[in-house]
């Protein structure tokens, strides 16, 4: 007997919604980087859902290319952060206010 | 029988440690929740026949991208709380507000919408094996490297960009102009660059 996919897409759904949520009320950028990762990682439950639904492997592929887009997006935004932290001395989001007038 | 047990477990695994993501005050704690709910994540890819994907969530995810993460919260220094005062007034509720309804957004899609998506037919019923090939890797290996081989190429580009750029970025010292080599050529400026040993 198998679990219908409705029940893995709700999963997916929840666990996207609260990334969305953490992003927002979080301050800390490394914390909201987290949930971003978060939010990837319920799309990936959705294709590889889709991908069973639909009986092709192409969903799991596409996870293997999200998957590798995050490694880079990790690598580039965590550089920033540290970057920012070292110049302003907090990783803190709403310090960076330069742009503001 | 076992798959609904299972999944279970997951479920409660992954959206607790979600929840509890979130309620962490500390980075530290953040990060080890978000380990936990990768692992059931994991989990829930071998319930659903991709064993290949499972695996690489658990060495790419948990393992390299979740120990750049430590590395990072280690670096900046992990005691420093968040502050309770909020710059925005009235930003928690509002996003609380805007996440309530997104998941029931969600949540009716899953529901409603998986019908349209399947044609109308039982969703339920059009669950096929994903593995013809023998074994899932190969599947996914077939699919890889003859449809995407493209966008596969492209990957490795981006990775390469990403590569350059963090070393651009992440770069501190060693780009040394010759006056301040020339200025640090005392003690240990000899040994740490050669230029300035022969200047000084």
């Amino acid at each position: 007997m198998r679990v219908a996919p409705e029940y893995y897409l709700s999963l997916a759904g929840l666990m996207f919604v609260i990334g969305v949520v953490g992003a927002l009320i979080r301050r800390n950028a490394i914390v909201i980087f987290m949930f971003v990762e978060l939010m990837l990682n319920a799309v990936n439950l959705a294709f590889v859902t889709f991908a069973r639904m639909w009986g092709h492997v192409d969903g799991q592929v596409l996870v293997f290319f999200v998957l590798v887009v995050a490694a880079a997006e990790v690598v580039v935004g965590l550089a920033i952060i540290l970057l920012i932290s070292r110049n302003r001395g907090s990783s803190d989001v709403d310090d960076v206010n330069l742009l503001r007038w | 029988m076992i798959e609904i047990i299972v999944f279970g477990v997951v479920f409660v695994v992954a959206l607790g440690s979600s929840l509890a993501m979130l309620f962490a005050k500390n980075a530290v704690h953040a990060a080890l929740f978000l380990v936990a709910t990768q692992i059931a994540l994991a989990l829930a890819f071998l319930l659903e026949g991709g064993q290949f994907i499972a695996a690489i969530q658990i060495i790419v995810y948990a393992g390299a991208i979740m120990v750049l993460f430590l590395f990072v919260i280690m670096l900046l220094g992990v005691d420093k709380k968040e502050p309770l005062i909020e710059p925005l007034t009235g930003q928690r509720p509002l996003a609380i507000g805007l996440g309530a309804v997104l998941a029931a957004e969600m949540l009716w899609v899953a529901w409603r919408g998986i019908e349209f998506a399947a044609g109308g037919g039982d969703a339920a019923g059009r669950l096929v094996d994903t593995n013809q090939d023998p074994g899932n890797v190969l599947a996914v290996a077939r699919v890889l490297f003859s449809k995407y081989l493209l966008p596969f190429e492209a990957t490795s580009v981006m990775l390469v960009v990403a590569i350059v750029g963090v070393m651009v970025l992440a770069r501190r010292m060693g780009m040394t102009t010759p006056g301040e080599v020339a200025a640090g050529a005392g003690e240990e400026s000899d040994l740490a660059s050669p230029g300035g040993g022969a200047t000084g």
